[in-house]
C-alpha cells in the first residue's frame, strides 16, 4: 500500500501533542526541552509531507530554517538550563518560579 | 466707480503699524514713530479728502466709490469680498475719523514722550486707525464685523497700555468682554440678515460679480413691519434691527452694556479722545444709519433705540454731574451725547444723528485732548478736586477747552449748537411711526432736554473747578505725590508742547465753526433765504426715510432736492426757531446755573448716589457676575470640569489600572502555567479557523 498524505499528518499530529503534553506536565526542563523539538520536528514532518504531496521545494526549505532555529535555540537553551542547574542544583521548573508578582 | 485708490486709505495705517512695531521696537526713536505714525494717517488723510471732493468723489455724486479688492468668502450663495465702499455717509464718516484721528496722532507723539512704550502705542494707534476705516468703509457686512472686531481689540490693547496697572488691564477685560456680549447680537443680525435677503453686502457691484441686489436694497421694496412687541421675535426687519442694536449698544456704549467706557479711561489720553469719544464708540451710530433702510422697515426697533438712545443721555448725564476725575466726568458725557445719537436714530434723524457724531467728534476730542493736557501739564494728576485755576498756568488749553465747553453745552455758533438742537427739534417733531403716539415724541424731547440742561450743568463744573478758583494743587501736593514723581519737585502746572496745542487749536477751530456745515434752513433764513444745510444735502439719498416723516412731506410739495427752499412750511419754521431759542435758553441755563453753584463752592459734595453710579457697576457685580462666577465654580468647574471630564479620564485610567492589577494574577511565575496559556490561546485560534472555515463551508 502506497503511503498516503494522511499517514503523515496523522503521525505529525501525534507526536505533536506528545510534545504539548510533554511541555505541560513534566517538571524536567530537560524533559521539556526535548518535548519542544518534538513539536519542532513534527512540524518538520508536515512540511516534508507537503512538499513531497505538491512537488514544491518551498517546504524543504523551510524545513531547513526551522532546524537553523532550533539549533540556535537549543544552544540558548541548554545554556540557560546550565545557569539554572548552577545556581539550585535542580532542574524543577516550578522551583525556577521566583520571575512573578 | 472703481478705484484702487481707496484701499489706500486703509493700508497706509496697517502699514504704519507694521513699520512701527517691527522696525519702531528697534529704533526707539519717538521722531522716526511718530513720523511713521502721523504720516501713515496722513496718507489716509489726503486720499480720503481727494477721493470725496475730486469730480465725481464720493461726496460730489450719487455713486459710491468702490475697490474690490478680492472675493474673500464664497460659499454657495453667500458671498463676502474684502471691499471697500465710499458713499456719501461712508465718506463723511471716513473724512472725520482720518482727519480727527490725525490730529489725536500729532497730540500724542507730545502726550506720550519719554513713555517707554511709545512704539508700541504708536503701532496699536495705527492699528486701530485701519480698523476703524475698513469698519466704515467696508462693502458688507462681514468685513464691517472684521472691522468692528478689529477696533475692539485695539481698544482692549490701548485701554490695558499702561500694563504695570491692574485697573488698566482689569478695564480692558471688561471693555473685550461687555462688547462680546454686543457682537453677539451683531452676529445673530448678520446671519439673519443674510437668512432672510441672501445677502450681506451694502453695494451692488457687478462689475466684480456681486449679485445685483443687496442686504439693503432687499428691504426697499418690503412691506413695513407692524408695530408689535410680537415683531420683535418674528424673524423679519425687526428682529434683524433689533439684533443690530444690541451690537451697536455694546460698541456704543448704552444701556445696559455702557458700563465698560468709564473704565476705559484708564489707558492714555489720546486714546480716550480718539477711541472712546470721537471715533470707535459712534460706530454703532455708524451701522444703524447705515442700515436705517433696515430700520425704517422695524417701527418697533426704532421705538427701543429711542427709548434706549433717551434713557442713556439722561442717565448718564445725572452721573457725569457727580464725577471727580476729569475723564470720567467726559466718559460719561461721551455715554450721554451718544445716548443723543441713539434717540436722532430712533426717532428717524438719521442725518442729525451723523451730523451730531461729526460735531461731538471734534467738541468731544477738543475736551479729551485739553483734558489731557491739563493731566499732563499736572504730572499726571486727574482729580479735579486737586486742580483749581489752571487759566493763567494754561492759557491755550483754557481756551481751547472753553470752545469746546461752549460747543457741548449748545451755545450757538459753537458746533453742538447746530446738532443738538437739531436732535432735540427732531425729536419734538417726530412722526408717530416709530413712536406709539406723538405725545411719546414730547416726552423724549423733554428728556433730551434736561440731558441738555444736565450737560450744560456738568460741563459748567469740570470748567469752573479744573480752570477756575483757587489753586488746590498746591496744598494737597505733598499727600499726593510721595513716591514716584518726587523728582518733579513741587507741582507748578505747565502748559503743554506746540505739538499738543496745535492739535487743541485745529479741533478748537472746529468745534467752533464745524457746525456751520448743517445750519437748518429755519435758522439760516433769518440772514439769507438760502438753504445751507451742507450735511443733510450730502446725506440725504444715501439715507433711508420714515414713512409720514418730515421728509415724505417735503417731497409731496416738491420732490426735487435741487430746490428745497420753498419746501419749508412757515409755521414749521417759526416753530423751529423757537425751538431754537429753547436750546439757547436751556444752555444759558445750565450754565448759568452750574456758574453760580460751583464757582462758589467748586468742591460741592454731590449726591453719593450719582458719585457712585447709582451703583450699577455694584448690582451688575451682585446679579450677574457673581451668580455667573458662583454658577462657574460651582457647576461647570467643580461639577462638569471635575465631575464630569475629569472623572471620565479619571475613570478610563481607573479601568486600566485596575484590569493591569487583574492581569497580574497571570504572572504566577510557573513556567508550565504559561504554556498552558500559550496552548490555550493557540487552541482558541485554531478554533477560530476552523469555525469560520466550517461557517463559510456551511454557507457556500
Amino acid at each position: 500500500m502506497e503511503p498516503q498524505l494522511s499517514w503523515y499528518l496523522a503521525l505529525s499530529a501525534v507526536l505533536f501533542t506528545i510534545g504539548v503534553t510533554g511541555v505541560i506536565i513534566k517538571r524536567n526542563v530537560i524533559a521539556m526541552f526535548m518535548c519542544i523539538e518534538l513539536m519542532l520536528n513534527a512540524v518538520n514532518l508536515t512540511f516534508v509531507a507537503f512538499a513531497s504531496f505538491f512537488q514544491d521545494v518551498v517546504g524543504q526549505l523551510f524545513v531547513f530554517i526551522v532546524m537553523t532555529v532550533a539549533a540556535a535555540e537549543a544552544a540558548v537553551g541548554l545554556g540557560i538550563i546550565i545557569s539554572i542547574f548552577r545556581n539550585r542544583e535542580s532542574l524543577d521548573v516550578d522551583e525556577a518560579s521566583i520571575l512573578k508578582l | 466707480m472703481e478705484d484702487n485708490l481707496l484701499s489706500l486709505i486703509i493700508f497706509a495705517p496697517l502699514a504704519g503699524a507694521a513699520i512701527n512695531w517691527f522696525v519702531g521696537r528697534r529704533v526707539r526713536d519717538e521722531r522716526f514713530i511718530g513720523v511713521v505714525a502721523c504720516g501713515s494717517v496722513a496718507i489716509s488723510t489726503l486720499v480720503a479728502f481727494y477721493l470725496a471732493f475730486r469730480t465725481g468723489g464720493a461726496l460730489r455724486s450719487e455713486t459710491p466709490v468702490l475697490d474690490h479688492i478680492w472675493t474673500w468668502l464664497q460659499v454657495g450663495t453667500f458671498r463676502a469680498d474684502f471691499a471697500l465702499g465710499m458713499d456719501r455717509l461712508s465718506g463723511t464718516y471716513a473724512l472725520f475719523v482720518t482727519f480727527v484721528g490725525f490730529l489725536i496722532h500729532v497730540f500724542a507723539v507730545g502726550y506720550m514722550h519719554g513713555e517707554p512704550g511709545f512704539y508700541r502705542f504708536f503701532a496699536f494707534l495705527n492699528l486701530f486707525m485701519f480698523a476703524m476705516l475698513t469698519l466704515v468703509l467696508a462693502d458688507n457686512f462681514v468685513l464691517m464685523f472684521v472691522g468692528w472686531e478689529g477696533v475692539g481689540l485695539c481698544s482692549y490693547l490701548l485701554i490695558g497700555y499702561y500694563v504695570d496697572r491692574k485697573e488698566a488691564g482689569d478695564a480692558a477685560k471688561k471693555a473685550f468682554i461687555t462688547n462680546r456680549i454686543g457682537d453677539w447680537g451683531f452676529v445673530l443680525g448678520i446671519m439673519l440678515t443674510f437668512f432672510v435677503t441672501g445677502s450681506v453686502s451694502f453695494f451692488a457691484n457687478p462689475a466684480a460679480g456681486e449679485a445685483a441686489n443687496t442686504a439693503l436694497s432687499f428691504f426697499r421694496n418690503q412691506p413695513v413691519d407692524p408695530f408689535t412687541a410680537g415683531a420683535i421675535l418674528a424673524g423679519g426687519a425687526t428682529s434683524i434691527a433689533v439684533l443690530l442694536f444690541i451690537g451697536a449698544a455694546g460698541k456704543s456704549a448704552q444701556i445696559p452694556l455702557y458700563v465698560w467706557l468709564p473704565d476705559a479711561m484708564a489707558g492714555p489720553t489720546p486714546v480716550s479722545a480718539l477711541i472712546h469719544a470721537a471715533t470707535m464708540v459712534t460706530a454703532g451710530v455708524y451701522m444703524i444709519v447705515r442700515c436705517s433702510e433696515i430700520f425704517v422697515h422695524a417701527p418697533t426697533a426704532m421705538f427701543i433705540v429711542a427709548i434706549i438712545g433717551a434713557a442713556t443721555a439722561l442717565f448718564a448725564a445725572t452721573i457725569g454731574l457727580a464725577q471727580n476725575d476729569i475723564k470720567k466726568v467726559l466718559a460719561y458725557s461721551t455715554i450721554s451725547q451718544l445716548g443723543y445719537m441713539f434717540l436722532a436714530c430712533g426717532v428717524g434723524a438719521f442725518i442729525a444723528a451723523i451730523f451730531h457724531v461729526i460735531t461731538h467728534a471734534f467738541f468731544k476730542a477738543l475736551l479729551f485732548l485739553g483734558s489731557g493736557s491739563v493731566i499732563h501739564g499736572m504730572h499726571h494728576e486727574q482729580d479735579m478736586r486737586r486742580m483749581g485755576g489752571l487759566r493763567k498756568y494754561m492759557p491755550v488749553t483754557f481756551a481751547t477747552m472753553v470752545t469746546g465747553w461752549l460747543a457741548i453745552s449748545g451755545i450757538p455758533i459753537f458746533a453742538g449748537f447746530f446738532s443738538k438742537d437739531e436732535i432735540l427739534w427732531k425729536t419734538w417733531s417726530a412722526p408717530a411711526f416709530s413712536l406709539p403716539s406723538t405725545t411719546f415724541s414730547k416726552l423724549l424731547w423733554a428728556i433730551g432736554a434736561l440731558t441738555a440742561f444736565l450737560t450744560a450743568v456738568y460741563m459748567t463744573r469740570m470748567m469752573v473747578m479744573t480752570f477756575w478758583g483757587e489753586e488746590r494743587f498746591r496744598d494737597t501736593h505733598a499727600v499726593k505725590h510721595e513716591e514716584p514723581d518726587a523728582h518733579h519737585g513741587p507741582v507748578v502746572p505747565h502748559e503743554s508742547p506746540r505739538v499738543m496745542t496745535i492739535p487743541l487749536i485745529v479741533l478748537a477751530v472746529l468745534s467752533t465753526f464745524g457746525g456751520l456745515i448743517g445750519v437748518p434752513y429755519a435758522l439760516s433764513s433769518i440772514f439769507a433765504d438760502r438753504d445751507v444745510n451742507v450735511i443733510e444735502h450730502t446725506l440725504e439719498p444715501v439715507v433711508a426715510h420714515v414713512p409720514g416723516g418730515e421728509h415724505a412731506v417735503v417731497e409731496s410739495h416738491e420732490p426735487a432736492v435741487t430746490a428745497p427752499v420753498e419746501t419749508h412750511a412757515a409755521e414749521e419754521i417759526s416753530a423751529e426757531r423757537m425751538f431754537a431759542g429753547l436750546s439757547v435758553l436751556i444752555a444759558l441755563l445750565g450754565i448759568g446755573g452750574g456758574w453760580y453753584l460751583f464757582r462758589r463752592r467748586p468742591l460741592l459734595e454731590m449726591p453719593r448716589l450719582l458719585e457712585n453710579k447709582y451703583y450699577v457697576d455694584e448690582i451688575y457685580d451682585t446679579t450677574l457676575i457673581r451668580p455667573i462666577e458662583a454658577v462657574s465654580r460651582e457647576g461647570f468647574w467643580k461639577i462638569l470640569d471635575i465631575g464630569v471630564i475629569d472623572g471620565i479620564l479619571h475613570s478610563i485610567g481607573d479601568a486600566v489600572t485596575e484590569a493591569g492589577r487583574l492581569a497580574r494574577y497571570l504572572q504566577a511565575g510557573f513556567v508550565r502555567g504559561y504554556t498552558a496559556i500559550i496552548l490555550f490561546g493557540a487552541l482558541i485560534l485554531i478554533g477560530l479557523f476552523a469555525f469560520t472555515w466550517a461557517f463559510q463551508v456551511a454557507t457556500q
